[in-house]
């Protein structure tokens, strides 16, 4: 298979790349991708996730300085540490449009943030839904645990109503957020389900996610065992759940089916919800850069400054 | 006005013509008028005649409507500020007459559209007055549908007469200005223009003629702050800019969104403020400095992510178009109420760097240094600008693009090993690798906000957490060691120093100007690098009995301005004051010498 940025837009940024003896390189192993030891509770979701990640970048064949792994803050935002790799842990709710800012300007990088559900649908929840409307590309896993779990228990904005939590002792009151409703609604031309009890399915969502021209969005449940333990259960055959893949006939072009197949109740439906052909910000942004350098074809930067400064005498 | 040496005798019935070397025109109107075009050709004019110019406009923050000025000053020397009192006030109407007559000189000239403004007999004792129905004959010559507009070009044609400007240059001034438009367009411009140019000043005593400019700078350009600063980021080799829209900010997000694709780059209108400092950090990260910018209540929202910039020790450019504050406060006034935001906003000890631009020209040359320090130490840089700079027109020696302009490509040569926060360097300067970089030792790089070892790998010993936080310190005093030491205008002995900072350098230098023709012992200081200081300033003010901070801001709760803080917090010096004032206006050349000569009477504060 092609790499996926094969096909993104040349821009004329300079990048002194020096070509690699690809060659000479062979897919990188667990034991180099690692890096920290993970900071997670025993037990927790999200060793899965970043498991599943090394083998995506193994099985994908992608180098440690092609990739770049960057977060916010919470407990599934520690991610980029556990990487070895470039990365960035940036500050709380903003790791999508820090990670805007290397799409847009480096189409030669795959981009992944990883994050929990307070980072994406509380603090940061107005960048979701732009950077999903402006479709930039990169991969987004959200591991929604449906808790605060690195201030220790608090309501989270996916929380739901009656989970009992530090900030709501008699029970959570608020209605939650929908992680497939709100970002089918903003406007994400790649919309997935998964979770982390599914290995296999992680894995296959996120080959897919990573293919994807634009911006790819992922909800994969991942347990908090010390704060909501058992939150999942229901969608966990082995715990006595069901484990319901989208089914067949669901037409994932199809955005009021893919709507309303993320109205059903818990555990819902695992696999691609809804996916759309629709022009990148980075493809747009490239189209018109083409033609404003059309017009000054040839001319060093100096001289295009110079036109304008000869406009202002 | 200045008289020169040189009149022209006055010939038969025909009005005196004075020989004058600068001029202060006060245009006022309402904001849709087109008042500021009339500046702007003016000030454009005085660029390719090799004149100085500088320029001051209000504006309502009403989108249409609401009583606004542009003044002018065009002089054959050196002008320094946009001049306390107008030698001519063109007024549209009554408010724009009854508003501002104050702002004229005893004896000055009234020119007033008589359609509209009904002039008041105590002052045509005092001002001369000049009515033209401007509204009636311009509706003359250009068609009667044309209402209100071109009424400012009959009205430039007036000023052409009054003071004999080039009229070939300005008609094709006038013609670059309105060419791609409809011809008509042009056509009634000209029209207009040339019908204001002929007609007739009546009772005019005299009208003028500028001497030769002395400067023989050769080519200048003419632009305003925002614009020098726009393009100032271009020429330093800035390719990714973020932002929101906000006033005065938004004209350098619209000239980066419009100009940089041309280079390649990207200017991106994001959701909010923070998301934008953040994509431009993303972008930094990427390897190439980025910048982002607002005003007001937009740098406070961005502290936070600013405060990740210093940790992560990321390069960044963040322009804060000053204005009046706090809260959204006088969103088309001017201020210097940012200096303590740019130096310690955020939580934390967060040093980073904070360079205020002195003038228009230096706007352009600011934004490169900006972006090289940014590179050279890995840190955010703020600059400083502010309303006034931003929105006043001057004319300035055009830069050499070929040497200036800078190519600041990421360099993704494969190194062999690389700790992002090397403790081993004594000056704690390390560089930013950015991601695409392979790393030979297969260890790689995290950039964080958390306190972190030489890796990036965060941490909670006390030891890194010192030794970290003197990093990011040393790295400011590295810079500071290399800082040049501000030099004085005038002599370095004497009674006064005036200190200023920002778009003040101006007016401060005319009152010193001023205060020695008069035999005052005044000479003055403009600090452009506010963060870190820049070495000897405790030299300099060893020179002088008192030293007054002149800037725009409140003198806060223990009498000292902003900057005035931060010097008497440095150098401990008593003898450090403020000459501060809050009125969202820059400051006249009188005020400033009214309020250093009370200063001196009252002698030292006591304490």
């Amino acid at each position: 298979m092609s790499s996926p940025l094969a096909d993104a837009p040349a821009r004329s940024v300079n990048i002194n790349t020096v070509p690699l003896p690809e060659s000479e390189r062979r897919a990188l192993t667990k034991k180099e991708l690692s890096a920290d030891h993970p900071t997670w509770c025993p037990g927790c979701g999200d060793f899965s996730v970043l498991a599943l990640y090394f083998k995506l970048i193994e099985k994908r064949k992608l180098w440690h300085e092609k990739i770049t792994t960057i977060a916010g803050i919470g407990c599934s935002s520690r991610f980029p540490y556990f990487v070895q790799a470039h990365g960035a842990h940036y500050i709380h709710g903003r790791a999508l449009p820090f990670a805007s800012g290397v799409s847009l300007s480096r189409p030669d990088l795959h981009v992944f943030v990883f994050g929990g559900d307070g980072d994406a649908f509380s603090i940061g929840g107005n960048h979701f839904n732009h950077t999903a409307r402006k479709n930039i590309k990169m991969t987004y896993v959200v591991m929604d645990n449906w808790v605060y779990g690195l201030t220790k228990k608090q309501t989270s904005p996916t929380s739901p109503p009656g989970f009992k939590s530090k900030t709501d002792v008699w029970g959570a009151v608020d209605q939650p957020i929908n992680p497939m409703k709100q970002a089918i609604a903003a406007g994400a031309t790649f919309v997935a389900r998964t979770t982390h009890t599914n290995p296999n399915h992680v894995l296959q969502m996120m080959e897919a996610a990573m293919d994807h021209d634009g911006f790819s969005f992922i909800e994969c449940l991942s347990e908090c065992v010390e704060f909501y333990e058992g939150a999942f259960d229901a969608s966990n055959p082995r715990k006595g759940g069901v484990f319901n893949v989208v089914p067949a006939e669901h037409d994932i072009t199809d955005e009021i089916a893919a709507y309303k197949l993320s109205d059903a109740p818990f555990p819902g439906h695992f696999g691609i919800f809804y996916k759309a052909n629709r022009p990148t910000k980075n493809a747009n942004e490239a189209k018109i850069n083409s033609g404003n350098m059309e017009k000054v074809k040839g001319l060093k930067d100096w001289q295009i400054l110079q036109k304008n400064f000869d406009r202002l005498k | 006005m200045s008289e020169a040496t040189v009149a022209a005798p006055s010939t038969g019935g025909s009005p005196k013509i004075s020989k004058i070397s600068e001029a202060v025109i006060r245009i006022a109107g309402n904001s849709q008028d087109g008042i500021q075009a009339i500046g702007g050709f003016l000030a454009r004019l005085a660029g390719r005649s090799e004149q100085e110019v500088m320029t001051f406009m209000t504006i309502p923050s009403t989108i249409s409507g609401g009583p606004s000025i542009f003044q002018v000053r065009i002089g054959s020397g050196e002008v320094l500020s946009s001049g306390d009192e107008a030698d001519v006030l063109l007024a549209f109407y009554q408010h724009s007459y009854e508003d501002h007559i104050n702002s004229l000189k005893k004896n000055g000239i009234v020119l007033y559209d008589s359609d509209h403004v009904e002039p008041k007999l105590e002052w045509e004792k005092e001002y001369h007055h000049v009515g033209v129905p401007i509204s009636g004959l311009t509706v003359e010559a250009i068609g009667g549908t044309a209402k209100d507009k071109g009424k400012n070009i009959f009205a430039l044609g007036l000023v052409a007469k009054m003071f004999d400007l080039n009229v070939p240059k300005l008609t094709k001034l006038i013609s670059e200005r309105f060419t791609g438009k409809d011809a008509s367009v042009l056509n009634n411009a000209l029209a207009a223009f040339h019908a204001g140019y002929s007609h007739s000043l009546g009772s005019i005593l005299e009208t003028f003629q500028f001497v030769e400019s002395q400067k023989k700078v050769g080519q200048q350009v003419v632009m305003n702050g925002n614009e020098a600063l726009g393009y100032g980021l271009i020429a330093a080799g800035v390719r990714f800019g973020a932002g929101y829209p906000i006033t005065p900010w938004s004209d350098v997000m619209e000239l980066l969104r419009r100009e940089l694709p041309k280079y390649g780059g990207i200017f991106v209108q994001c959701e909010d403020e923070i998301a934008s400092i953040s994509m431009a950090l993303g972008a930094s990260y990427a390897g190439r400095v980025a910048v982002t910018g607002s005003s007001g209540p937009g740098i406070s929202l961005k502290t936070e992510a600013l405060g990740w910039a210093v940790m992560a020790e990321m390069p960044l450019v963040i322009c804060d178009i000053q204005r009046g504050g706090p809260s959204t406060g006088m969103p088309t006034n001017v201020e210097q109420s940012d200096l303590n935001i740019a130096v310690f906003g955020g939580h934390g000890d967060s040093p980073r760097v904070v360079l205020a631009p002195a003038n228009v020209e230096d706007c352009f040359y600011t934004a490169i240094e900006a972006v090289n320090i940014a590179r050279e130490f890995s840190v955010p840089v703020l600059i400083l600008s502010d309303q006034a700079i931003a929105t006043r027109i001057e004319a300035f020696p055009e830069p050499d693009l070929q040497k200036v302009c800078q190519d600041i490509s990421p360099d993704l040569t494969p190194v062999t090993d690389h700790k992002p926060y090397d403790l081993s360097v004594s000056s704690g300067v390390t560089r930013h690798v950015a991601p695409g970089t392979r790393i030979q030792s297969g260890k790689y790089p995290i950039v964080t906000g958390l306190e972190h070892d030489e890796l990036g790998h965060p941490t909670g010993s006390p030891k890194l957490h010192t030794q970290m936080v003197a990093k990011r310190r040393k790295k400011l005093q590295a810079l500071a060691a290399k800082l040049p030491t501000p030099q004085l205008y005038g002599p370095s002995e004497g009674n006064v120093l005036l200190v200023g900072w920002g778009s003040t350098q101006g007016p401060i230098r005319e009152a010193v100007d001023r205060a020695r023709a008069g035999g005052d012992s005044v000479s003055s200081l403009h600090i452009k690098h506010l963060n870190p200081l820049p070495p000897g300033l405790e030299n300099i003010f060893a020179g002088f009995n008192h030293v007054f901070v002149v800037e725009m801001n409140d003198e806060g709760i223990y009498g000292y301005g902003q900057l005035a803080g931060l010097l008497r917090a440095r150098f401990c010096d008593p003898k450090i004051r403020g000459i501060t004032k809050t009125d969202g206006l820059t400051f006249k050349v009188r005020e400033i010498l009214e309020r250093a000569k009370s200063n001196v009477a009252a002698g030292l504060r006591k304490l």
